[in-house]
C-alpha cells in the first residue's frame, strides 16, 4: 500500500533571506548546513513569531494539528543542531504553495488575485477602476453564524405555534398559552395530538 | 508586459474561454509591442494533466498575468509560486478584443 499523498502545505509568503551563516567560526563544521525547509520556517513564525496557538496555525497552513505539530518540532530540531553544531541555515525545499490575497472588482466583476506581495494593490489590472475589495476565497468559521431552521414549535393542547430555536429541544420550550410543554411540527410525535 | 487570454477561437473576436487547462487558443498579448502571438493549446483533448501542462507553455512565454475563466485547484497554488496574476472574468460574454481595450485604457 502506497502512503497517504502530503498535503500541501500553505506558506503565506517566502522569508526575507534565504539563509544564516555562523559568526566567528572557530572549531565549527566548516561548510555543513541544514536544510530548514518552507514549511518548517513558516511552522516556526507562526507558532513563535506570531504566538499563535498549533491549531490556529494548523489552520493557516492549510494542515491537520498534529501534522502542524510535527512540523514545529522538527523545525526546532534543525534550529538548534544548527545553533549547536554551529552550521548554517539555508532555507529551501519542502512541498508547499504560496498563498496570495484575491480581490474583487466592483466595476467589471473580475476576481483576481496579487502575488506580488510587496506591492500594493489600489488598481483593477483589468478596467482599472479603484472599486476593489478584498474576498476570502477560503471557508472560515464563522463565530456570528447561527444554524437556520424552518422548523415549528407547537402546543399538543392548544395547537400555540412558535419558530424552533435550533439548539433548544421542542419539550424545553412551554406554550404560553396553556403552560404545557411543547413538541415539533409534523414529526409522528406531534401527529399523535392530532395537530 | 504579456498577458495570457484564454479563447475560444484564433481570432480577436472569439470570446473568452471559460476554462484555463483545456481552452482552445491561448493569446498571448505584448502591451508594450501591442504584438500579438496566437497558440492553439496542445492540452485540448488531454486526458488529466491539462492544467500543469498548459502553465508550463504560458509560463515559457513569460506572461505576467492570465486571464480565463476559472483556474483549477491543481494550477491555483503552481501559479501562485510563479508569481503569475490570475484574474478570473466569470459568465462574461466579452471577446478577447474587448479585454485589450480593456487592458490598453
Amino acid at each position: 500500500m502506497s502512503p497517504r499523498p502530503i498535503r500541501i502545505r500553505k506558506v503565506s509568503k517566502p522569508p526575507v533571506v534565504s539563509g544564516f551563516k555562523p559568526f566567528g567560526n572557530k572549531n565549527t563544521e566548516k561548510n555543513k548546513s541544514v536544510f530548514l525547509h518552507y514549511e518548517e520556517y513558516e511552522a516556526l513564525r507562526l507558532c513563535d513569531y506570531e504566538m499563535l496557538n498549533h491549531h490556529q496555525a494548523a489552520v493557516l497552513m492549510d494542515v491537520s494539528r498534529p501534522t502542524l505539530t510535527r512540523i514545529y518540532s522538527r523545525a526546532r530540531q534543525k534550529i538548534a543542531e544548527a545553533l549547536v553544531d554551529g552550521k548554517s541555515i539555508i532555507i529551501e525545499g519542502g512541498k508547499i504553495y504560496f498563498d496570495s490575497d484575491w480581490y474583487m472588482c466592483e466595476n467589471c466583476g473580475c476576481n483576481f488575485n496579487h502575488p506580488v506581495k510587496t506591492e500594493e494593490i489600489k488598481f483593477c489590472p483589468l478596467c482599472k477602476s479603484n472599486k476593489i475589495t478584498n474576498i476570502e476565497l477560503g471557508e472560515e468559521y464563522d463565530e456570528n453564524y447561527k444554524p437556520r431552521c424552518d422548523d415549528i414549535c407547537i402546543c399538543p393542547e392548544c395547537g400555540y405555534e412558535q419558530p424552533h430555536q435550533p439548539g433548544r429541544p421542542c419539550k424545553n420550550e412551554i406554550c404560553p398559552q396553556c403552560n404545557n410543554r411543547m413538541v415539533r411540527k409534523g414529526t409522528p410525535h406531534s401527529r399523535k395530538f392530532n395537530y | 508586459m504579456k498577458i495570457a487570454i484564454t479563447s475560444t477561437g484564433n481570432s480577436l473576436e472569439s470570446k473568452l474561454d471559460q476554462r484555463f487547462g483545456r481552452c482552445a487558443y491561448f493569446i498571448i498579448y505584448d502591451t508594450e509591442t501591442k504584438g500579438i502571438e496566437i497558440i492553439p493549446n496542445p492540452n485540448k483533448d488531454v486526458e488529466e494533466g491539462a492544467g500543469p501542462a498548459s502553465v508550463n507553455l504560458v509560463a515559457s512565454r513569460n506572461v505576467k498575468k492570465i486571464v480565463s475563466g476559472a483556474f483549477g485547484v491543481k494550477i491555483k497554488s503552481l501559479i501562485d509560486s510563479l508569481k503569475i496574476q490570475m484574474i478570473v472574468l466569470k459568465e462574461t460574454d466579452k471577446t478577447v478584443q474587448d479585454i485589450i481595450d480593456m487592458l490598453n485604457k
